[in-house]
């Protein structure tokens, strides 16, 4: 059993950051710190659906509803409503927290298939709804103009470094959260829901209650996903409220492991460091990127992080080692 | 203690039961017989909030609890075991024990500290100990054999603290060695909880070794009911049950 503490939890999370924070000064290039950040906002995102798809056992395919919900909501707080960041970033996680909770209290109730393409009718709604309300959210360009980025408390996003340590911070914090909720209580009532929803009825779990509050915390971080990724871009466009951004996301959780933490972390690293270099490449992305897929779910099915968690585990299993190296055996 | 007035249940125009009233006295081991599909697993359904009955009252204590949701029942006192372990597979023993008694004690949906909670582990630690899953405690709960399994479900609803506990056939899918030592369990358990005790049974020896009264059903109703040995003479519940089931196993 996990023996750690939220204080050494909280350390380790410290820790990181700060070497985060000082990898710029190894890697200068702003191509470097443009893809931490753009990486930042993808793995808050696909971690918080890893919530629903890998805990609570929900496979929701209209994850992407809270990342364009996200990104519309503090970008048009900022250039329409004129608010301070840290305003704004609560007017996007209450905003997130409320349709989470209307949209979740609608699907939960549905099993399995019908849940999936339930949420996905209602990011189509969000994005339908972008498109056509031209006067606000700019239609189909998107919002032109750019995003304010008045100072707070110091903090200068329209400062490129300012900007990337932001955006180390609310990977940190996002992730150290959804760890910790994970951990908690909450989270083992997850994964029992995940296994077996009927005997966690019968434990007196309200489990309908459970999904609902599972899926409006993914809500809100997906948002703050969102909320990166529209200060990244400085700006907010329906295709971050279009389905392939769900899709996506269902990617980065197969490519990095669907039962490991770090799994869509590392999944989203890998999804737009392959976006970047197939792109460069050839222009049948979507061909390579197809095989890529293929392989993962025939041959590594547990993803990247969870292939190498499994074969650690049984390295250190077999204490005298008979066989240094654990064949990659990875079906379960 | 749970009295059963009058219950009714029937799925398509098919009663799978009719008119059944019961007494379970407080503190009782009863067991409930009957060939199959006379609606032994649907009798435990309705009294546990699965299904919800068409007619008739189910009185806990004196509080109608017919046609609650399965969470409500479970709450108000009434646990469960399954025919087919009902269990959390990626769950090791003591996650899925402790798991059971946070849900028991309302702390499921803490999101403030860390999972196991302090105050959680000694009550584990008893259900274990008193079902003998110690040893596993750290075993997925997948993993365990299909013994240690149904012991493992039993277990689950041992840490709500029942003060009924219904058994759906404890022993299916067991060897014979297996079911008297599932048996043994379950006496001990009921002697030391003092919880009232309803289990399904389909083994005739273990039925007349451990269960106080016996109550028979048959197509949905209640054949006859009684101390072991007067079902055992009682020429219907032959006739039904005993007999064919003395064929199958000649079969």
């Amino acid at each position: 059993m996990r023996k750690a503490s939220i204080g050494r939890d909280a350390l380790i999370a410290t820790a990181l950051l700060v070497i985060l924070a000082l990898l710029p000064l190894v890697f200068p290039s702003k191509s470097f710190s443009d893809f931490v950040m753009r990486a930042s906002a993808y793995a808050i995102f696909a971690t918080s659906l890893n919530l629903l798809v890998g805990y609570a056992g929900m496979v929701s395919f209209g994850h992407g509803l809270f990342f364009g919900l996200g990104a519309y909501s503090f970008a048009l707080s900022m250039q329409k409503l004129g608010t301070s960041i840290p305003a704004a970033l609560a007017l996007t996680i209450v905003i997130n927290a409320l349709v989470a909770a209307v949209v979740g209290a609608i699907c939960v109730r549905l099993k399995e298939i019908y849940f999936s393409f339930l949420t996905l009718a209602f990011q189509m709604l969000l994005y339908s709804l972008i498109i056509a309300w031209t006067a606000v959210t700019g239609g189909d360009q998107g919002l032109t103009g750019g995003i304010p980025r008045p100072p707070f408390l110091g903090i200068r996003l329209d400062d490129p470094h300012h900007l990337y340590l932001f955006c180390c911070t609310t990977l940190v914090v996002s992730l150290f959260l959804m760890w910790h909720l994970v951990q908690s209580p909450f989270g083992y009532t997850l994964r029992m829901i995940r296994d077996n929803p009927r005997r966690a009825g019968f434990l007196g779990i309200q489990v309908w209650r459970i999904r609902v509050l599972a899926f409006i915390v993914a809500g809100v971080f997906g948002g703050i996903g969102g909320m990166l990724i529209s200060l990244f871009v400085s700006s907010a466009y329906p295709d971050f409220a279009y389905w392939t951004v769900s899709g996506e996301a269902v990617f980065m959780i197969m490519l990095g492991g669907i039962s490991v933490f770090f799994g869509p972390l590392v999944g989203a690293a890998l999804l737009l460091i392959l976006n970047d270099f197939v792109t460069k490449v050839t222009e049948h992305y979507s061909l390579v990127l197809g095989i890529i897929i293929l392989v993962f779910a025939l041959g590594l099915r547990k993803g990247l992080l969870g292939f190498v968690v499994q074969a650690w585990k049984k390295y250190t299993a077999a204490a005298p080692p008979a066989e240094k190296n654990p064949q990659p055996s990875s079906r379960s | 203690m749970l009295e059963i007035e009058n219950l009714h249940k029937s799925f398509g125009g098919v009663s799978a039961i009719s008119d059944v009233s019961m007494h379970f006295s407080a503190g009782s081991l009863t067991a409930v017989i009957g060939p199959n599909g006379a609606g032994k697993t649907s009798f435990f359904n309705l009294i546990s909030g699965a299904f919800r009955p068409d007619r008739g009252r189910i009185l806990l204590d004196g509080e109608d609890i017919a046609g609650l949701p399965a969470a409500d029942v479970v709450r108000r006192g009434v646990g469960r075991a399954f025919q087919i372990a009902s269990i959390f597979p990626t769950l090791t023993v003591r996650e899925a024990i402790l798991g059971a008694v946070n849900a028991h004690r309302r702390w499921y949906a803490r999101l403030g500290r860390r999972f196991p909670l302090a105050e959680a582990k000694a009550q584990a630690d008893e259900v274990m100990e008193l079902v003998g899953l110690t040893a596993t405690a750290d075993t997925l709960s997948g993993n365990l054999s299909h013994g240690d399994q149904k012991v493992l479900d039993i277990a689950l609803a041992l840490a709500l603290d029942p003060r009924v506990l219904l058994l759906d056939e404890p022993t299916a899918g067991m060897g014979p060695e297996e079911r008297w030592q599932m048996m043994e369990t379950v006496h001990k358990l009921w002697e030391r909880k003092k919880m009232t005790l309803v289990f399904i049974e389909h083994d005739m020896d273990i039925v007349f070794k451990f269960a106080q009264t016996i109550r028979v059903l048959s197509y949905g109703r209640v054949l006859a009911e009684g101390v072991p040995e007067e079902v055992r003479r009682n020429p219907k519940v032959i006739e039904a049950y005993l007999g064919a089931k003395y064929d199958a196993e000649h079969a």
